[in-house]
């Protein structure tokens, strides 16, 4: 991967940002397909995402009056820009040619970045859904953010690697970790649901409540680039799980040619993220969205404490040199 | 955050309805509420007053959208009392499937409702098809979906032949079996639970002293209903129980409801199996004599009330809808101050609310109470 062309190929294409585009999509249509179903619909056309991606881009944008319109502009596209940044770390078809040690940790912090760019946009919108939605969401991300970083961080006290390739490579000959860390791993999959803000967990965006919490501004472009930016999270979210605890795509033995490893890789990439898509779909179907100051409860009591029970375990079998 | 102001409604996406809360929220604690209803004004009242008992039916059909054949039910029943006519059994059976029809499809329907207001759309989806199968049994019983015009004063417009009561009774089993499903989903969902469980609490002594009535009513465990209380139609005759809890909560108000989606099937089902025979209507006198009458009954709602005063012509001299909704508002206002702002719209939601039914009550003195901003509870304008 030392030839530039090739690395800008990956980056721009193939398995980079074009990639991530087309699969967002796919991931929008299972995700949408799913919970039709689900609720005993039909459930929207395979291109329904695409168009609606297209015709919200051509869309008129509207100025909320006195909005400060830089700041309200850059916001969808930093987030959008720092989530297709996370996605180039994690292993899609192989190890990431671009890994280096602790890029979990700056995968985790650009995750982040969208649901500040949310806070940001609800705040600047001048709208008091708008508002009291940003403030939702932040709030939400002090609650999920903590367990949601123990739980990933986790695996590094086992592989004792700070990168998503290798933690990716230590499990090809060792168990996978959502085996050895089941609550981390479960831990991470409830994160994820509250960082992609899907029920149980929409709260920043409870159309009941609050309209359509920090997007009730958002037109045109504006809308189409943080839905973008929100469905590829839902990818490189999944990606990331899928990848520092089901093994992402490495293979358990090389067939020997390079190609036919890539694709093997690329397949069980696409296995593993869809099971999870799989499973956050069916929770978003199966549930009613909770309050704010429950899922205060809900997040500090229970599930941080799970994850710190967790963090202790792994220690110990540290020491024991389980799964070692 | 300190104090804002959160309008909800008239156009907002939690009410379809026309009605604003003026929310004044403490970060997201309300301290203050403002409601203001009549947005739609409709003269409906007045409307009917200008029509003879046959055209004025279809009018009063009108009023609402979900319990239409309530509204016709208390008209006619009430221009019966005054006349002095006696319904035939037949008739008075056939009301009372279709009355208790339109509860379930009112109450499938609610449930629906309150689970997409704490964004549970699938338990949406589900209720709202399993309604289709009693609209279809409706549609064949009186060729419509929700106007189904089926009161006469003197009886109803259509017999139920054998081939249509087989047909409704071959879609019972189907819809208790899906009953039975909400029934375990309601105790079992987790999620549902917290946002239902002590949200929007009434005491009996509240509910009592606000006034509520129907489900919500008898969710605080006020045990009051209409239909046993003061028998009209076929409910003296039939076996069945009312249903009441004693929670009074959002889950006490579910519970109740789907309660009584079981009680009305079993009613459906023992008034199809012993529907007498005989005609369905008497010829009634063109005219009624001078009188005033309060008719009464249980909507899906709560108790309907109709005031009718005639004048020895063929129209109501005046006609007053108090609607239940209208009875159940003081108790949301109330249920609703401390609570969280995300609570609002399944606490609304929780009583069933149909507020174009009720906004047909304007300020009728607009001197000194309209400037005051108290609307005072007149009817005058219709």
């Amino acid at each position: 991967m030392a030839d530039p062309l090739l690395l800008a190929a990956y980056i721009l294409i193939f398995p980079g940002f074009l990639f991530l585009f087309a699969y967002s999509m796919v991931f929008e249509f299972l995700d949408r397909r799913i919970v039709a179903r689900m609720q005993n619909r039909v459930g929207p056309p395979f291109f329904q995402p695409f168009a609606d991606i297209v015709k919200t881009l051509g869309k008129e944008v509207i100025d909320p009056e006195g909005v400060d319109r830089p700041i309200f502009d850059a916001a969808p596209i930093v987030a959008l820009a720092a989530v297709m940044t996370a996605f180039l770390y994690v292993p899609v078809i192989g190890a990431s040619p671009l890994a280096f040690q602790g890029d979990l940790v700056l995968v985790l912090y650009l995750l982040t970045l969208p649901t500040l760019a949310l806070m940001l946009l609800g705040w600047l919108s001048r709208n008091i859904y708008a508002a009291v939605g940003g403030v939702r969401a932040v709030t939400m991300l002090f609650i999920y953010e903590v367990p949601f970083f123990l739980a990933l961080v986790m695996p590094t006290l086992m592989a004792g690697t700070w990168s998503v390739s290798e933690i990716m490579a230590w499990q090809k000959e060792h168990l996978w970790l959502a085996v050895l860390q089941p609550i981390a791993f479960v831990i991470a999959l409830i994160g994820l649901q509250a960082k992609l803000e899907r029920t149980p967990f929409d709260i920043p965006e409870a159309e009941t409540e609050i309209v359509a919490g920090p997007w009730t501004e958002l037109t045109g472009r504006r809308l189409a680039l943080m839905h973008l930016a929100n469905q590829s999270a839902a990818v490189a979210g999944s990606a990331l799980i899928a990848a520092v605890f089901l093994g992402g795509p490495a293979l358990p033995w090389a067939s020997g040619s390079a190609v036919l490893d890539a694709i093997a890789g690329f397949l069980l990439f696409l296995a593993k993220t869809l099971a999870i898509l799989l499973i956050l779909a069916t929770v978003r179907g199966a549930t009613a969205r909770i309050r704010l100051d429950q899922l205060n409860v809900i997040g500090w009591k229970y599930i941080t404490t799970a994850a710190l029970a967790q963090v202790a375990i792994v220690l110990v079998m540290n020491a024991w040199e389980v799964g070692a | 955050m300190t104090r804002v102001v959160v309008p909800i409604g008239p156009q907002h996406p939690a009410l379809k309805e026309p009605v604003n809360f003026r929310v004044i929220a403490d970060g997201e604690r309300i301290v203050e509420l403002e409601l203001n209803l009549s947005y739609s004004h409709r003269g409906i009242e007045k409307a009917a007053e200008q029509r003879d008992f046959i055209r004025a039916l279809p009018l009063i059909e009108r009023v609402c959208g979900i319990c239409s054949h309530s509204h016709t039910t208390a008209f006619s029943k009430g221009i019966e009392e005054i006349m002095g006519v006696e319904v035939p059994p037949r008739a008075q059976y056939i009301r009372t499937i279709i009355a208790e029809l339109e509860r379930m499809h009112s109450h499938l329907l609610w449930l629906g409702v309150a689970a997409h207001e704490v964004g549970f759309n699938t338990l949406f989806m589900w209720t709202w098809r399993d309604r289709e199968a009693i609209q279809d049994t409706l549609e064949e019983m009186t060729g419509n979906r929700v106007h189904y015009i089926m009161n006469e004063v003197g009886g109803v417009r259509l017999d139920l032949s054998p081939l249509q009561v087989e047909a409704a009774l071959v879609r019972l089993p189907v819809l208790e079996e899906r009953i039975r499903a909400y029934v375990e989903m309601v105790e079992a969902e987790e999620t549902m639970l917290t946002r239902f469980r002590g949200v929007g609490c009434l005491s009996r002594d509240e509910a009592l002293c606000f006034g509520a009535v129907g489900p919500t009513a008898r969710a605080s465990g006020v045990d009051y209903d209409v239909r046993r209380d003061d028998p009209y139609l076929a409910y003296a005759e039939i076996p069945w129980n009312v249903v009441t809890d004693t929670n009074g909560d959002v889950y006490g108000r579910t519970r109740v409801r789907i309660g009584e989606l079981g009680e009305s099937l079993a009613m459906v089902r023992y008034c199809l199996e012993h529907l007498p025979d005989g005609p369905i209507r008497v010829s009634v006198p063109k005219t009624a004599p001078p009188g005033e009458i309060l008719s009464r009954y249980e909507a899906p709602r709560g108790e309907l009330v109709h005031f009718i005063r005639t004048n020895g012509t063929d129209r109501v001299e005046r006609i007053d809808i108090r609607t239940p909704t209208l009875a159940n508002w003081t108790s949301v206002a109330h249920c609703l101050i401390g609570r969280p702002l995300a609570d609002v719209p399944v606490i609304v939601a929780a009583i069933d609310p149909c507020l174009s039914c009720t906004s047909r009550i304007t300020v009728s003195n607009r001197g000194e109470d309209a400037a005051s901003g108290t609307p005072p509870r007149t009817g005058w304008e219709g």
